[in-house]
């Protein structure tokens, strides 16, 4: 049986989420737009969800537009401000953006297409953005900020709260990419003062294909897909129920086993880096951070990492480099790159990131395999030479 | 799940069992997932599943969900003559609207900024035109025929020297007529147009040869062909290749113009569904057809019914029938075990009469008393005879109780009537 260590890339579907949605796969047909009765009992369903899903972020129901995934639910925010929107509302396009260095392409990529001008707001070298950080980049145009909640590499947790507080302030709006600390850490949307957050339900157990992006009322979005008054008409197309559903499931568990998912996968995370400090020339990155109760992200000097990845994928374990979506690339991480790691390290770097199946036996399975690579590389010449 | 509807749930699979269920006839709406493509789409599905993300390239968990990809991708174009390199997956048939007529206008703006489109295109068509038009693009509206087509002169005379897209959907989703878009698509090469066509209602129903069809764009669906919500395609020609702007960036998955991570389980089952309607479609129309053409001879002898669009040149499942002096909300509820709609599902919320029918030149009563008929896979032959049965009583009881009943009746021709204003 191989062993998936690569839980921030995607989740497998929980049983009990495959179970809600199967009702709507298989027996329950209609269009939740449809007057008939098929079509009721999906409007039904998709109320519910919001609910849970609301209840995960800290929000209300009012506040959730579900999307196609976290990638939708960035662009959603970014283009919806930016003057790239419909005019429905009367305000102002958003024309200048502050995102942080290590926010995910989904947010790095539409702010470079969509507004005249970008800042960036640098990380420390654990991967925090400060507020000081935030302060120096801010200008008087400057509409909107985009900080990720918890990385997607490093598992680096921001603490947002200061960061709102002075974007505030300053009547800047702020978004926050929460797609990986979801169902990892507690989400508190509306006490934190968030204007608004992406969310993706394959992160969480839950189905791919279907995100949200919880919205405060105040924020004067723009429809970016049209063609239908779905979703309040901030989100036209027919919406996929079953996922929808799933997600709902999905974040419903993911709020009441917070603290069971959490203390399993830290235990985990522990084990791993005890192991991973025993072999020599080993670095875990943003170690003294407050990371994500399952991503541990290191890298063994002069393994280059995607070799390293297909010799443990040869023994059946999944780990990655980072994002599954560069995946496949050989440039060093973006992230680790901002936290200025040297780029040999970078290209190092392997993510191992735990999920509610991985057991102690596991991890140990992959720190023997980790030693045998190890040595038995050390002892080829050619890896000498690379590890000078 | 709450009690409540886990329990709807459960009556209604219950009700499937017997005789009197709702008789579902808006397969035009949405279609349920074929049993063959829940069987494929739950491999990808669940803790013991292939649940990989086909972007992760480090492990097999990857591998074999982007093989799977893969092949889906390939029996999408299968059906519809494409090479799978031109399939881009996206989330439903309305993005792929989107992006093709958005995508296309925004790549094209330095060329010239007028489009055409027909009055009866679907909303998500209509209203990424409306979007272009408030950042400053021009569109031309098209008024089709009685029958529903477009007039090929009137589209050739709609041509300007500013004209870079053209969109007109294969086969309409309220009155099923199939528009020539071989006709069309040769006028635009002519005039070098970017030609998209909204597929979502023809593919799996008629045949679509995209390697001789002269069509650059062309949207699909998953949930109208038995595959899952909330997966749909768009074709991207690409010999010579056609240029889109992506409405989505992020991690470069599809080709840079769709970025997301792809949901493997929904294109696997979106690549059944396909792989399914090019087995079977030619036996299923046949069956369609009869079953549409008996619906119809069962009502066609009553007085002051009308079928809107060309009743020929048009899709075997459909048919959208007008039964004058009846109001068509009130033969919906009327017909309560009857699943069908006075239009499009996506406008079924509003009272407004059909813009489709409106645009065809019927009046608002005739457009108010229209009900769509959309029979599909599951449709029996049984199911007909108690649909025109249903349907018989419901009109002669509503029109007993309409008084412009009564004055048709009495021969009054209600055209010259002047009503008081009140």
């Amino acid at each position: 049986m191989a062993i998936y260590l690569d839980n921030n890339a995607t989740t497998a579907l929980n049983q009990q989420v495959l179970d809600v949605m199967l009702p709507f796969m298989r027996r329950v047909c209609g269009n939740p737009s449809s007057l008939h009765r098929f079509g009721r009992l999906q409007r039904d369903a998709i109320e519910q969800a919001r609910e849970q899903v609301a209840k995960l972020a800290g929000a209300q129901a009012d506040q959730v537009i579900f999307t196609s995934g976290g990638t939708e639910s960035n662009n959603l925010i970014l283009r919806g401000l930016s003057a790239c929107a419909g005019r429905v509302q009367k305000k102002k396009p958003v024309k200048r953006i502050a995102v942080s260095t290590i926010e995910h392409m989904s947010v790095l990529k539409p702010a470079q297409a969509l507004f005249d001008k970008v800042d960036y707001i640098a990380v420390d070298a654990q991967g925090y953005v400060n507020q000081q950080n935030l302060e120096q980049v801010l200008d008087t145009d400057t509409g909107l900020v985009s900080v990720m909640t918890a990385n997607n590499e490093t598992g680096v947790i921001q603490s947002l709260v200061p960061l709102i507080h002075c974007c505030r302030q300053r009547g800047i709006l702020f978004h926050t990419d929460a797609t990986q600390a979801a169902g990892k850490i507690a989400l508190n949307f509306i006490a934190d003062g968030i204007h608004a957050m992406t969310l993706s339900a394959h992160k969480i157990y839950g189905p791919a294909g279907v995100g949200a992006l919880i919205v405060d009322q105040t924020v004067p979005l723009n429809a970016i897909q049209f063609g239908g008054s779905q979703e309040k008409s901030q989100r036209a197309g027919t919406e996929n129920v079953a996922a929808i559903a799933g997600f709902g499931k999905a974040a419903e568990m993911a709020s009441e086993g917070l603290l069971q998912r959490q203390t399993h996968t830290r235990q985990l995370c522990i084990l791993l880096e005890q192991g991973l400090k025993k072999i020599p020339a080993v670095t875990i990155f943003a170690e003294q951070a407050d990371r994500l109760p399952n991503t541990v992200q290191f890298a063994v000097a002069g393994f280059e990492g995607e070799s390293l990845l297909m010799q443990l994928d040869r023994k059946a374990i999944a780990v990655s480099s980072g994002s599954a979506c560069s995946s496949g690339k050989t440039q060093p991480s973006h992230v680790l790159q901002a936290m200025h790691i040297p780029d040999d390290i970078a290209l190092a770097a392997i993510r191992v990131s735990f999920g509610e199946n991985n057991t102690v036996a596991e991890v140990e399975t992959l720190l023997n395999v980790l030693h045998e690579i190890i040595n038995a590389n050390r002892r080829s010449p050619v890896m000498m030479a690379a590890s000078l | 799940m709450s009690k409540q509807i886990s329990q709807a749930i459960d009556n209604q699979a219950a009700n499937s069992q017997i005789s009197d269920r709702p008789i579902y006839m808006d397969y035009s709406a949405t279609t349920p997932i074929d049993e063959r493509v829940v069987t494929e789409m739950l491999k990808y599905m669940g803790p013991a599943s292939t649940f990989g993300n086909p972007a992760s390239r480090s492990h097999s968990y990857g591998w074999e969900a982007e093989a799977a990809v893969e092949q889906a991708r390939k029996n999408i174009a299968d059906l519809v003559g494409a090479n799978p390199k031109e399939i881009i997956f996206t989330s439903g048939a309305t993005e792929s609207d989107n992006l093709a007529i958005k995508g296309s206008a925004h790549f094209n703006q330095k060329r010239g900024k007028h489009i055409i489109t027909s009055k009866t295109e679907h909303k998500a068509v209509l209203d990424s035109c409306r979007q272009l038009e408030r950042e400053g693009f021009e569109v031309t509206y098209l008024d089709p025929m009685e029958n529903g087509l477009i007039d090929l002169d009137v589209f050739s005379n709609a041509i300007r020297e500013d004209t870079i897209l053209a969109s007109v959907m294969h086969v309409n989703n309220e009155i099923g007529v199939i528009q020539d878009i071989a006709a069309i698509g040769n006028i635009c090469r002519e005039n070098k147009i970017v030609f998209h066509v909204d597929a979502a209602q023809s593919a799996g129903k008629i045949e679509i040869d995209l390697a001789n069809l002269p069509v650059d764009l062309m949207s699909f669906s998953g949930h109208k062909i038995y595959g899952p919500k909330g997966i749909g395609a768009l074709y991207v020609q690409r010999k010579p290749r056609v240029r889109i702007e992506a409405q989505m960036h992020g991690g470069g998955q599809e080709r840079g113009m769709r970025s997301g991570t792809l949901a493997t389980h929904q294109i696997v089952g979106m690549g059944e569904a396909f792989r399914i309607a090019r087995q079977e479609m030619k036996a299923e129309n046949e069956r369609l057809l009869e079953l549409r053409n008996k619906l119809w001879n069962g009502v066609k002898d009553m007085e002051e019914v009308y079928v809107n669009g060309d009743l020929n040149q048009r899709v075997a499942g459909n048919i959208n029938i007008s039964f004058n002096f009846v109001e068509g909300e009130s033969l919906l509820m009327a017909l309560k075990d009857l699943a069908v709609s006075s239009g499009s599902a996506c406008t079924s919320a509003s009272l407004e009469p059909s813009y489709v029918l409106r645009a065809l030149g019927r009046n608002d009563e005739l457009a108010h008393s229209s009900i769509r008929f959309t029979l599909g896979r599951y449709t029996t032959e049984d199911e007909v005879d108690r649909a025109i049965k249903h349907l018989r009583s419901a009109v002669e009881k509503l029109r007993q109780l309409s008084p412009l009943w009564d004055m048709y009746k009495a021969g009054i021709d209600l055209d010259s009537i002047e009503w008081a204003a009140h």
